[in-house]
């Protein structure tokens, strides 16, 4: 099998193959403003990286978000195009999730979120538990109302949260943005395409259908039903 | 022995509301699937940026299939793709730019990332032939009112004028919520003035003697909606369909003596209009009437290939394929305020 993933639904554009058993190949941009160039040479150049051709790519993964919805279209139509001209299966998986399946070993057994740029001064965000296993979200909101909801379940009852420890840990660039508002950050910052690739490797290889690439978008577009017409003479 | 077809160009548009995949080869179309959100954004007024991005991705690939089914083709017939990069909605264009790579990516084909406005004009020679070169065009929409001087559609496209505040489109939008009609306000506006006298009220036309080539629409919608706000104070009905009638002619008659002026100027005779607003029919109208007396042929593509869509990127492909122009590079982006100078990125 040969799976291509990519994700661009934060800052990075990471792109990866995959084999099944290893990552073959690799290449992540941090650049927040050029998804819709970056993405498509970034595989082109795993591609020729790899010495694979595009007729040999088997599956497909992208990340789902949450994350600003320019840049995590670029990763979903291109997902959905590549799908759909190869004829091979699209595997669509959340952008938080990738980052906590890397996150969990940082965490070293505790419970943590992700946390990322939802721009307007908020940010999206889920909880995981010790394993990267996802308790909730993925949601969006405001960092301090965050910190209050998660505060406030990792010590309830029965959760592995420790009171009166450390507090928080958060994966993802939400609290390098919001320091000393959503708890100590832990490593990674972004999402890897590696990582992903991985995740929907194994639902492939346990002949799972393709998931397709539904964005995770959280919020309504912006828009406002006008009123009536402004009025261009004085009453 | 056979001739040999022509390359077959898949067209993509996506640079505002309409999600356009079209299919030509050399002049000939052979399919142009077009999903809108038009109705998504009627109860806002205007076309909201986010509404129509979410609608080109749940769009893209069933318009690209529907015209590969009408056409009776498969991806793998494809020999290259068209996409416009631009002027439009960056989020918008970013995704029509994003699928057009993935297909070229996917299919091994030639990318061409080409401009909106030139596509406007190319798209008549899928239904008058090759464009003479040079011609004027007229490019009138929502978001354009352009005239432009093309030597040669292909390369050599030099804007002459254009609109100082308000797209012809645009005004009609908003004359139409004024007079309490629908979004988008072209069509019903349109509909309105055939029951209205034209010559009913003297809306003013901006810019008409003077020597420059551009227009003026935001006046001309201010002095409607001061005409209907007094009626209204006055007590009186509103007589829509003169209202629209004489808006729609103030508009159409500064658009023709603008462009018969254009083509004088520069000793050009043969005029293409494109756009949405070339659906217009007193646009096409008194245009062919003008053009008629100053000698100049008229071209107006119909109204389906005049809106939006993707026949035309794909006629603008075709044309450069033809002329063995460079594929664009995988990293080319959107650019929202492509100038027409750019036929291709």
């Amino acid at each position: 099998m040969l799976l291509l993933a990519f994700d661009t639904a934060t800052p990075a554009v990471t792109v990866a193959l995959h084999d099944g058993a290893h990552v073959l190949a690799e290449t992540t941009t941090v650049d927040a403003r050029r998804h819709g160039e970056l993405l498509a040479s970034s595989i082109d150049a795993v591609l020729t990286e790899a010495g694979a051709g595009r007729l040999d790519i088997t599956a497909v993964a992208a990340g789902t978000g949450p994350g600003p919805y320019t840049g995590l279209r670029v990763g979903l139509v291109t997902a959905r195009v590549l799908g759909s001209a190869l004829g091979v299966p699209v595997y669509g998986v959340s952008t938080l999730d990738v980052i906590a399946a890397d996150a969990a070993a940082a965490a070293g057994g505790r419970e943590f979120i992700v946390a990322t740029d939802a721009r307007r001064r908020e940010v999206y965000w889920a909880r995981y538990d010790a394993t990267g296993r996802r308790l909730d979200g993925p949601a969006v909101g405001i960092p301090a109302d965050v910190a209050e909801t998660i505060a406030a379940r990792q010590d309830a009852p029965g959760s592995q949260g420790a009171p009166g420890g450390p507090g928080i840990l958060a994966a993802g660039t939400g609290a390098l943005l919001y320091p000393g508002v959503l708890g100590q950050p832990i490593e990674p910052s972004y999402p890897a395409a590696g990582t992903l690739a991985r995740l929907a490797a194994r639902q492939f290889a346990a002949g799972a259908p393709g998931t397709g690439a539904e964005p995770i978008y959280l919020r309504r577009p912006d828009a406002r039903v006008p009123g009536p017409p402004k009025r261009v003479t004085v009453p | 022995m056979t001739t040999p077809l022509a390359p077959l160009v898949l067209g993509i548009e996506t640079s505002c509301d309409e999600t356009g995949a079209g299919l030509v080869r050399g002049h000939e179309l052979l399919a142009d699937s077009v999903a809108s959100s038009v109705a998504e954004h009627a109860r806002f007024g205007g076309v909201v940026p986010e509404v129509a991005s979410r609608a080109h991705l749940e769009a893209m690939v069933p318009a690209v299939d529907r015209a590969l089914a009408t056409a009776g083709v498969t991806l793998a017939d494809v020999d290259a793709i068209a996409v416009t990069a631009g002027p439009g909605l960056t989020g918008a264009l970013l995704v029509g730019v994003s699928a057009a790579k993935a297909y070229a990516l996917a299919l091994g084909k030639p990318l061409y990332a080409v401009n909106h406005l030139a596509a406007h004009i190319a798209v008549d020679q899928l239904e008058h032939g090759a464009l003479p070169e040079p011609a004027i065009a007229l490019l009138v929409s929502g978001g354009h009112s352009s005239l432009l001087l093309a030597r040669d559609i292909a390369g050599d496209v030099q804007p002459l004028g254009a609109t100082i505040d308000d797209a012809a489109g645009e005004a009609y939008d908003k004359v139409a919520r004024v007079l309490g009609l629908p979004f988008p306000g072209g069509p019903p506006i349109d509909q309105e003035a055939r029951g209205g006298d034209p010559a009913a009220i003297a809306f003013p036309r901006a810019k008409y003697r003077d020597q420059t080539l551009d227009f003026s629409f935001s006046g001309l919608k201010t002095a409607v909606a001061r005409w209907v706000e007094d009626r209204r104070a006055a007590g009186a009905s509103v007589p829509v369909a003169d209202v629209a009638a004489s808006f729609q002619e103030a508009v159409a008659d500064v658009l023709t003596r603008k462009a018969v002026q254009a083509c004088r100027a520069n000793g050009v005779d043969h005029l293409v209009i494109g756009g949405g607003v070339a659906a217009n029919s007193r646009l096409r109208a008194l245009a062919a009437e003008r053009c008629e007396a100053a000698g100049i042929r008229l071209r107006v593509p119909r109204p389906g290939l005049c809106t939006d869509n993707g026949a035309m990127v794909a006629a603008l492909g075709a044309e450069l394929v033809a002329r063995d122009a460079k594929p664009s590079l995988l990293d080319v982006g959107a650019d929202s305020a492509l100038p027409v100078t750019s036929v291709l990125v």
